[in-house]
């Protein structure tokens, strides 16, 4: 069984066609690009399968149950985690309140047992802050725990949203655009934290980027969509040379 | 020991008041201060959860207080008083004491009950459009209570005064000043577990970032719904009490003007702050009362000056230019009220030796 099987993905937004007969499969734990020029279609995908939108036609299977249609928050609960485009976190909160509500899929205690203040209320809080703090070590973040993400470097903001995306313990890590906006350094370190995370965390990666230094040193697969349409898919040597692709980024000889 | 030192601190003002109160050593008018402070911090604090910690801009929490007045009410006096409208009671006045609490609690389900009108809206709407519902959800329940003559449609509803003659038969001791005292304290500490908790700190992400709130597994419509039913359900609570200390109620207290009483005890204190809202409830009535006072003492000084004319008077309406006037200036020098969204405790980090306030 596969992780993660789209087949005939087609989504319409009234006359738009924004993705059209999309299919990818994640057999394992892969770590698989999505790359494309502007306005392909790449977060739209990314949407649908993370619960945004419901897909026009096609399915969706993740573990082998059909997500199509599911709210955002109960795909995640499956163990599908996912970063933006534009870093969302709750600013003004803790880090460690960042992640400790990202524990949600899994409170183990109602509204009852928070009220009482009982054994099971006391246990998960502690369960929970225990998974956030185990996680912010091995992400290095500790020293960071009680600021705000408002108050840190924008590097360190991208490392916090992968790291709230992790504590859901996911199974499919989907990354929209992890190195927009950083410098040559920090996408450096970037590569570094996405290829660790792969092996360390043993979890499927797929991932929308603008920067081909960085898909192309870290996956193994790459799909190329424009206006909705996949157009090549192949190893990064592959689609490096591949005539369509180069077409649709840099254009054509005639005019 | 010093961890429940505040504990203590509560229950020495709560218990000398009320002893107070029973030996006299201070009047009615006094008490129904106290106890309308009480109402108010109710008030105030469950209105916080929607407009403070959850973000909306919610307008309608009088209505739900209505809803509370009433069923409580209602069923005080219909269980334990004689009246015209319900005929003998159906119990014995005695047990009026002990069933308090619980037609308190069945008026505070009802009312939140009545919050799903506002809380499924809430699930695609926002912002100004939610607000616009939420003041119809008030206009749609006072109009209805207006139009029920069973209740005595826009003359009010009276009778709560024998329910606490009732109680007072069985013990004589001030038994609102008890009740509200239970009640404030109560609701205090649940909003205070509930935001406390990585559950109810589900609706301070759904402030800051709802599309976050909902990928990072937040239930977000499960959260609101919780948030509106939670508040409305203890201004039902607050509504309960308030009939209960005036004994008689009216549709038309709990229109528009209280709503926005409440917002401004809200933005007084500072969105997302548990003991801002507190505090501006404090502060809020006791400007409320000593304006009744300084009206017309400032009335009497101005007609010293020869050049006031004997018909003019200072209003008490000026109450209501003063009070908004008072949220302008502090819209403009400290918009984020007087607390912001932080605890007393993190103004005083000492504090923190004598009780875990977060």
């Amino acid at each position: 069984m596969s992780l993660l099987k789209i087949d005939g993905l087609t989504q319409q937004f009234g006359g738009l066609t924004a993705v059209s007969n999309f299919k990818t499969e994640f057999q394992g734990n892969e770590l698989m690009g999505l790359i494309g020029p502007n306005g392909a279609g790449k977060t739209t995908v990314f949407n649908i399968v993370s619960g945004f939108y419901k897909p026009t036609q096609g399915n969706i299977l993740f573990k082998g149950k059909s997500i199509d249609g599911l709210k955002p928050h109960s795909v995640t609960g499956m163990g599908v985690a996912r970063t933006f485009q534009n870093i969302r976190l709750w600013h003004d909160m803790t880090l460690l309140d960042n992640i400790l509500i990202s524990q949600h899929y899994n409170l183990g205690y109602n509204l009852f047992d928070l009220f009482l203040r009982n054994r099971r209320y006391m246990d998960n809080e502690k369960r929970m802050k225990n998974i956030a703090m185990q996680l912010l070590e091995q992400l290095d973040l500790v020293q960071f725990k009680d600021e705000k993400p408002k108050n840190l470097p924008y590097g360190i903001q991208r490392k916090i949203e992968i790291a709230r995306a992790l504590s859901v313990k996911p199974s499919l890590l989907l990354l929209d655009e992890p190195a927009a906006g950083l410098n040559s350094s920090d996408v450096q370190d970037l590569i570094k934290l996405i290829s660790w995370i792969h092996k360390e965390f043993d979890i499927a990666i797929w991932m929308i980027e603008h920067q081909m230094a960085v898909v192309m040193s870290l996956c193994s697969w790459i799909q190329v969509i424009d206006f909705g349409k996949t157009i090549a898919q192949g190893t990064p040597e592959e689609i490096q040379n591949n005539p369509d692709v180069i077409k649709a980024y840099l254009g054509d000889d005639k005019i | 020991m010093k961890k429940f030192s505040i504990p203590l601190l509560l229950a020495a003002i709560a218990i000398g008041t009320v002893v107070a109160a029973h030996f006299e050593l201070i009047d009615l008018y006094i008490q129904t201060i106290i106890m309308f402070i009480g109402v108010n911090i109710i008030l105030s604090s469950s209105f916080n959860i929607i407009n403070g910690y959850m973000g909306e801009f919610a307008c309608g929490h009088a209505g739900f207080m209505a809803v509370g007045a009433y069923i409580t009410s209602i069923l005080n006096v219909m269980l334990f008083t004689s009246s015209k409208t319900f005929g003998d009671p159906l119990l014995s006045p005695e047990l009026a004491l002990w069933f308090f609490p619980v037609t308190m609690i069945i008026g505070g389900i009802a009312a939140s009950i009545t919050g799903l009108l506002v809380a499924i809206p809430s699930f695609k709407t926002r912002d100004d459009y939610l607000a616009i519902i939420t003041l119809a959800a008030n206009f749609i329940i006072v109009s209805l209570f207006i139009n029920m003559d069973s209740l005595g449609g826009a003359r009010g509803f009276m009778g709560m005064k024998q329910v606490v003659f009732a109680m007072e038969d069985v013990v004589f001791i001030p038994w609102m000043l008890i009740w509200t005292f239970i009640f404030t304290y109560f609701v205090v500490f649940l909003i205070r577990r509930f935001v406390a908790s990585t559950y109810g700190k589900g609706i301070i992400a759904i402030h800051q970032d709802e599309i976050a709130a909902e990928i990072m597994s937040v239930d977000t419509n499960k959260m609101k719904l919780v948030a509106f039913m939670f508040s409305s359900g203890l201004a039902g609570v607050a509504g309960g009490l308030f009939a209960h200390i005036l004994g008689y109620i009216n549709p038309n207290s709990f229109n528009i003007l209280k709503s926005t009483e409440c917002l401004v005890m809200v933005y007084l204190g500072g969105m997302g702050s548990l003991s801002g809202s507190v505090i501006a409830a404090i502060l809020f009535t006791l400007l409320i009362e000593l304006l009744r006072f300084i009206i017309p003492a400032a009335d009497t000084l101005i007609h010293l000056l020869p050049i006031v004319p004997d018909t003019f008077h200072l209003s008490q309406v000026l109450k209501w230019v003063i009070i908004p006037f008072i949220l302008v200036i502090l819209m403009q020098f400290r918009p984020e009220g007087i607390m912001g969204n932080r605890e007393l405790s993190d103004f005083f980090p000492k504090l923190k030796k004598y009780y875990e306030f977060k």
